[in-house]
């Protein structure tokens, strides 16, 4: 079989230039219709036995080509795409062949798909970052999607992992995804794994990696250690850990290899963060987005099976919940942050006690955890990607293990954490930097209903809380703030998205901020997300800096 | 001598003495300030608050002001500083925002004197004014500067700095009401103190957070900051803009600047991060440091010069628990370390070469070689009699010229124009390329093209026709091939790789001789003994050929004497290695050419054998049909050789055209190196097109990725003349699009050319028409654009 000139060609549709996609959108359609006219006959394999292997394998490949026509006609920020790829799918089923449709409602699980951005309804700004985003990946991701409530943050958000993925840089393509790969799977972040083992082939990953870790070359699986620490127990890191890693003789780690490596591990932890936090769909096009059968029941998405949140009874119960109730919250708070403001210079508490609010919110931060936290085995596709699956951060919460102090005064990301990424790894610094600034300092002088309100002290509590669950500490912070601003059941959701993102519910994220609109709720993930990046990399920049002195 | 005695009067008769030394401190130090006395240190940290007296032979604890059994957060210090005019009083910045000072004079243990709590964030930095007793100014990460008068409860006045944190706050040591501060975001805002509504100035200085400034202690106007960006930047203030003046690039965010005291230049710098050492720079001559102290072991956080008036003691701590002091004499100099030695090539084959002095003069004494086409000319730098480095000051720049027609490269730019790549078969291109070499008689290097051809693209069943075309003379024969063949092969293996093949592997092909080959061999020795050529075997125009032999000598050999011009047996092969110039084997046969006489040359028993062997294994190939493969360890050794000579041109033509047949023999970081030297050479003599099409058809990862970087271009809207930040051609600001063509006003589709003064620009076709009869833009802005 002439492989290469029946080869399906996407790359044509990622060009600007709407006569090129044209083109390449005729091109497609020839080669689909070439090849649906020997599948006609056969319609579905009955069975694979030997003589219908080859069947069954060009089946798989064409099914997966009408995915990716799906995933087109829905998310391609070109309209010409768009209706081109409908109509090219409307072809095929004529000829008498099932097509897919997309599974689940819209990008994310928590939030209704009539709240998020309709591809096609964007304005001038968000279609320049989607067709930026569309030309570097060959797709728009449900991430984007849901990022795109702040358009903003995305920018610089998409900036950053280009140059990570794609632009220079010291590690070859393919470790990039792979290690992309490996942190996702630390967490059992199916989507952000499938989403990577795609582009891992395609820039001529070996596949027999995907096997396992183990199969990975050595020096991939040195990495596995500071994976797990970096992901549940940053703390930990030391100068040892580092030293293993470049002084492994023929398997050992440059210094720049290693930041890179490390820079990627943090951004696809917390991602996977943010994956679980907004309760991420899986792509249409990869498995569990799409389905050739009548609706049913998926049995493939681990995030639906792992949180138990596939059915939409739960959003009833969340919206059951008296508008009075939430409208009294919302207002409740905004008195406490007014009080805070207030009082802040009168009552001068002393300095024990300043330690011990910060001892006492710590340590507390342990607890917090939502009630139904049963045991979940790892799902076995993803647990292949890296080893130990029992190491987490539960087990040493439950012992109420101690987690040192790190004084953000004495090793900060501003001063030493930039100087160092950038000079082992040039010009990221200064994009993470403008990340961590954009999301930090992100605010649209809104609360719920409430407009022109100085949200700072809110923001600063949630970074700090998220901080202190790490044990970074700031000496000019009073963590007494933290009690005041942050209620339960939002403790509750942080702690677990930043800790255990795979058991975040969509109850909890309804349950907390009840008043507050998604956007907000995709805010806070956000600072969520950075502020855990932010963490993991001070504790890991420190131990390389340690290292080097 | 002078300055010295300046010190003394300056110190009132008392010189400093003492030597390097250093003492353990129990914790990391975050800061240090001396005594007005030059007698004690005072160090703080997170965990540290002492006062060292400053003795002959060592640090002596003096006073520990950490007391207390649970010492609070107010003891954390980010900053100290003493008093300059009161030896009793000392201020420290702690990290949770409080201002503490301390009098020394108290008789209670506990020295601590006030507490101002009004910064919510870390404060970053303290300052007493120089001249008041009682004035003390803050700035702190919450982005106030709040100054104190110490006999008040409270800040006299708050700066706000409308934007981040504050990272470092100075009073103007002549100016009594200004005060600096410098910013998070890269600004530096000059304030008056009696006007805390607005800065005076503000102007942004680095690129990331200004750690630091230093005002100079004699010149009210300079002010040197230091950042995150690696620089330290000395501004002059007394103009109304701030003027950059020096700039001082080092190798890790720079965390403190002191200017050194009596020297108008000099200044010191510590570093955040990586970078332990404490280094005096020059700011006239920033690249090198001129004095560098590499005790400490971990970050320096606090330098701070021993004296106001004396320039050899510094004191310095460490986040590596030590106290240091450094005498300036026992610091390395890393220019006595350094080569300042240089080396460029000019486009033109130009050679300029720098170094010191002496080095230099030593050389110049030796005689120039005779004959010897260099011109050299010398330019000497006057010494500058204040400069303290003489020794390295003086250096000489020599520059070599090369013969105008020698070093002409025009061939290099028509070859590299008319060079076919791809595109076409592989046939067709070595022909293509072998006529053009060849019409720049550059023989060797068609014939080589017109081999790579046999090789590679007849196995067997060349028809002669073939060759009659490839070589142009219509005369085509079996030994005339192999007598190329020859030539090239041997050109291709070098001297000593000859010998062994001759000796080797070839040794079993001889034995596949036949009688028709051994009359070839017999031909090609009259042929080239100059005598009539039978015609029954070579069919073609022998005249024309040694005439080709006898052109390429022209070509090629420069230094070639006159009775060489009789084509002889061993001439060619000779020639071929008289001319290359790699390698030591080569240089011998060079030395020893001039003295073989032709005839001797010719009585040479290896070229016979040599040329017989090869014309055995061509004729093995039209015979036996070998693979191509066979040859491809042949061509490396070529590419090699071409590439070595500075050919790269022709290596990296070969293999492109090539492909798949060669690459795998040649490692890829060869490859890599050739093809940048190549695409290094079209680029500098602006061959755009064609290195760019290097760069498409070479199957490296490392070049072709080169298309991929850097493919942004920066544009202004031809509307607003502000940058484009938008993707595409419209203009998000003005909401036009920015592609019409100034002259037809038609929006521009394909090649679009603009003025890079003006933004202005159109079809390339309209706007070369326009500016051929007009100098001024055709939008009309009286802008003179310039076509180039």
């Amino acid at each position: 079989m002439a492989e290469g000139e029946n080869e399906v060609r996407w790359d044509g549709l990622c060009s600007r230039d709407s006569a090129t996609r044209d083109t390449a959108l005729e091109n497609i359609k020839q080669a689909i219709l070439r090849k649906a006219e020997p599948l006609r006959s056969v319609k579905e394999p009955p069975y694979r036995s030997s003589e219908h292997l080859l069947n069954a394998v060009s089946w798989d490949g064409f099914n997966k080509i009408l995915a990716r026509l799906l995933m087109l006609s829905k998310r391609c920020p070109f309209k010409d795409v768009r209706e081109k790829s409908q109509s090219i799918l409307k072809c095929v089923q004529e000829l008498g062949i099932r097509i897919p449709r997309p599974l689940g409602h819209g990008p994310s699980r928590f939030i209704p798909e009539k709240e998020i951005l309709q591809v096609g309804n964007e304005d001038a700004q968000m279609h320049t970052l989607f067709a930026d985003s569309f030309a570097a990946l060959g797709r728009l991701d449900n991430i984007t999607l849901v990022m795109v409530f702040h358009p903003q943050y995305l920018e610089s958000f998409l900036k950053t992992q280009h140059y990570l993925l794609q632009m220079d840089g010291p590690l070859p393509l393919h470790y990039r995804h792979y290690i992309g790969i490996m942190a996702a799977a630390r967490h059992q972040c199916s989507y952000l794994v499938n989403l990577h083992v795609n582009d891992f082939l395609h820039v001529g990953g070996d596949p027999k990696w995907l096997n396992g870790l183990e199969n990975a070359p050595q020096k991939l699986q040195n990495l596995g250690e500071l994976n797990k620490v970096l992901a549940h127990r940053p703390w930990l890191i030391t100068k040892e850990h580092i030293e293993q890693l470049l002084k492994a003789e023929e398997h050992s780690w440059s210094l720049a290899e290693l930041v890179h490596a490390v820079v990627l591990l943090t951004h696809y932890h917390s991602l996977a963060s943010f994956t679980f936090g907004c309760g991420i769909s899986p792509e249409i096009h990869c498995d569990g987005g799409h389905t050739f059968r009548p609706p049913s029941v998926s049995n493939y998405c681990i995030c639906d099976i792992t949180n138990g949140n596939h059915s939409m009874e739960e959003m009833h119960v969340a919206g059951s919940v008296s508008i009075t109730d939430s409208f009294c919250e919302v207002e409740a708070l905004m008195e406490k942050m007014k009080q805070l403001q207030e009082c802040r210079d009168e009552e001068e508490a002393s300095q024990e006690e300043m330690a011990s609010r910060f001892e006492i919110e710590k340590r507390e931060s342990m607890f917090v955890f939502s009630s139904d936290d049963e045991e979940v085995a790892p799902a076995r596709d993803v647990s292949r990607h890296f080893e130990d699956t029992s190491y987490g951060y539960k087990d040493f919460s439950r012992h109420g293990m101690h987690v040192p102090t790190f004084r953000v005064q004495d090793y900060c990301w501003e001063d030493h954490g930039y100087s160092l990424v950038n000079r082992l790894y040039p010009d990221v610094g200064q994009l993470i930097d403008e990340k961590f600034h954009i999301a930090y300092n992100l605010t649209y002088n809104t609360m719920a209903m409430h407009k022109d309100v100085d949200t700072s002290m809110l923001r600063r509590a949630i970074w700090n809380y998220i901080h202190c669950m790490f044990g970074i500490r700031y000496d000019d912070y009073d963590y007494g703030e933290i009690n005041q601003l942050l209620d339960r059941s939002f403790k509750v959701y942080i702690k677990t998205v930043v800790c255990t993102p795979e058991k975040a519910t969509k109850r909890m994220y309804d349950s907390f901020w009840r008043q507050f609109k998604h956007s907000e709720k995709v805010h806070v993930n956000l600072l969520l997300i950075e502020a855990r990046m932010q963490a993991e990399l001070l504790y890991a920049l420190r131990a390389i800096t340690r290292y080097m002195t | 001598m002078e300055k010295m005695a300046r010190v003394t009067t300056a110190l009132g008769g008392n010189t400093l003495t003492g030597r390097t030394m250093y003492c353990h401190l129990d914790a990391p130090a975050n800061a240090i300030s001396v005594c007005r006395d030059a007698a004690q240190v005072v160090v703080a940290g997170r965990n540290i608050f002492k006062i060292y007296a400053i003795e002959e032979e060592q640090f002596v604890e003096k006073l520990n002001l950490r007391v207390g059994r649970k010492p609070s957060l107010n003891f954390s210090c980010a900053d100290v500083v003493w008093h300059q005019m009161d030896e009793n009083l000392l201020a420290t910045a702690a990290t949770n925002g409080v201002v503490v000072t301390w009098n020394l004079g108290k008789p209670s243990r506990n020295k601590q004197d006030q507490l101002f709590t009004e910064h919510k964030r870390t404060v970053n930095k303290v300052c007493f004014h120089p001249t008041e007793a009682y004035m003390l100014l803050s700035g702190s990460q919450d982005g106030y500067m709040k100054c104190f008068d110490l006999r008040k409860k409270d800040s006299v006045s708050t700066f706000s700095g409308q934007s981040e944190s504050v990272r470092d706050v100075q009073f103007s040591i002549r100016d009594y009401f200004t005060f600096a501060a410098t910013f998070e975001n890269g600004n530096v805002q000059l304030w008056d103190i009696r006007r805390p509504d607005r800065y005076e100035r503000m102007f942004t200085a680095h690129n990331g957070p200004v750690f630091c400034c230093d005002w100079h202690p004699e010149d009210r106007g300079w002010l040197a900051t230091g950042g995150r960006d690696k620089m330290v930047k000395v501004w002059d203030m007394n103009t109304n803009r701030a003027k950059e003046i020096y700039c001082v690039q080092s190798i890790a965010s720079v965390a403190r600047v002191k200017w050194r005291p009596e020297c108008k230049h000099h200044l010191a710098t510590c570093s955040m991060m990586v970078d332990h050492n404490i280094y005096v720079w020059d700011v006239r001559r920033p690249y090198i440091p001129s004095a560098m102290f590499e005790e400490h072991r971990d970050v320096t956080t606090g330098i701070v010069w021993r004296h106001l008036h004396d320039p050899y003691f510094l004191l310095s701590g460490s986040k590596d628990s030590t106290l240091y002091q450094h005498i300036f004499k026992d610091a390395s100099q890393p220019i006595e370390r350094a080569n300042p030695e240089g080396l460029c090539y000019g486009l033109f084959g130009d050679l300029a070469f720098a170094a010191k002095e002496s080095l230099v003069t030593a050389d110049s004494n030796r005689k120039p070689y005779p004959g010897d086409r260099r011109h050299p000319i010398f330019f000497k730098r006057k010494l500058d009699p204040t400069e303290q480095f003489e020794s390295v000051s003086s250096s000489a720049l020599s520059v070599f010229e090369t013969e105008p027609d020698s070093s002409s490269m025009g061939w290099f730019v028509d070859t590299a124009r008319q060079y076919a790549l791809a595109g076409r078969s592989l046939a067709e291109l070595c022909d293509h390329n072998a006529k053009v070499a060849k019409e720049l008689s550059r023989n060797q290097v068609a014939q080589t093209w017109t081999m790579l051809r046999i090789i590679y693209c007849s196995p067997g069943t060349m028809p002669s026709a073939n060759l009659n075309h490839s070589i142009g003379k219509g005369s085509a024969s079996l030994p005339l091939m192999n007598s190329f063949n020859l030539k090239d092969m041997a050109s291709g293996m070098g001297s000593e790789a000859r010998l062994d093949w001759s000796k080797g592997e070839n040794r079993s092909e001889n034995i596949l001789l036949d009688s028709s080959t051994t009359l070839i061999t017999n031909d090609e020795n009259e042929e080239t003994e100059g005598s009539d050529v039978p015609a029954d075997y070579l069919l073609g125009d022998v005249e024309g050929d040694e005439d080709e032999l006898y052109l390429m000598d022209h070509e090629n050999a420069h230094t070639e004497e006159p009775e060489y011009v009789l084509p002889q047996e061993a001439f060619p092969l000779r020639h071929e290695i008289v001319d290359n110039p790699s390698g030591p084997d080569h240089l011998q046969d060079k030395a020893d050419s001039p003295h073989v006489s032709g005839n001797e040359a010719e009585t040479v028993s290896l070229t016979p054998v040599e040329s017989f062997s090869l014309i055995s294994i061509s004729h093995t190939l039209y015979e036996s049909r070998l693979p191509p493969d066979f040859f491809s360890a042949l061509v490396r050794d070529m590419l090699r050789f071409y590439a070595e000579q500075g050919d790269v041109q022709m290596a990296v033509s070969v293999l492109i055209v090539l492909g798949e047949r060669i690459r795998k023999e040649i490692d890829e970081q060869t490859q890599e190196h050739w093809y940048t030297s190549y695409i290094d050479l079209l680029q500098r003599f602006r061959l755009w097109n064609i290195s760019n099409q290097v760069i498409k058809l070479s199957t490296c990862r490392a070049i072709t990725c080169l298309n991929q970087a850097s493919t942004t271009l920066h544009v202004n809207c031809s509307n607003c003349k502000r940058p484009m930040s938008n993707k595409g051609w419209i203009c998000d600001r003005c909401r036009q699009c920015a592609s019409t063509c100034a002259v037809c006003h038609h929006v521009v589709k394909g090649l679009f050319v603009w003025c890079q003064g003006c933004s202005h620009g159109g079809h390339l076709q309209h706007i070369l028409k326009w500016l051929e009869s007009s100098t001024h833009c055709p939008a009309g802005c009286g802008h003179l654009c310039e076509y180039t």
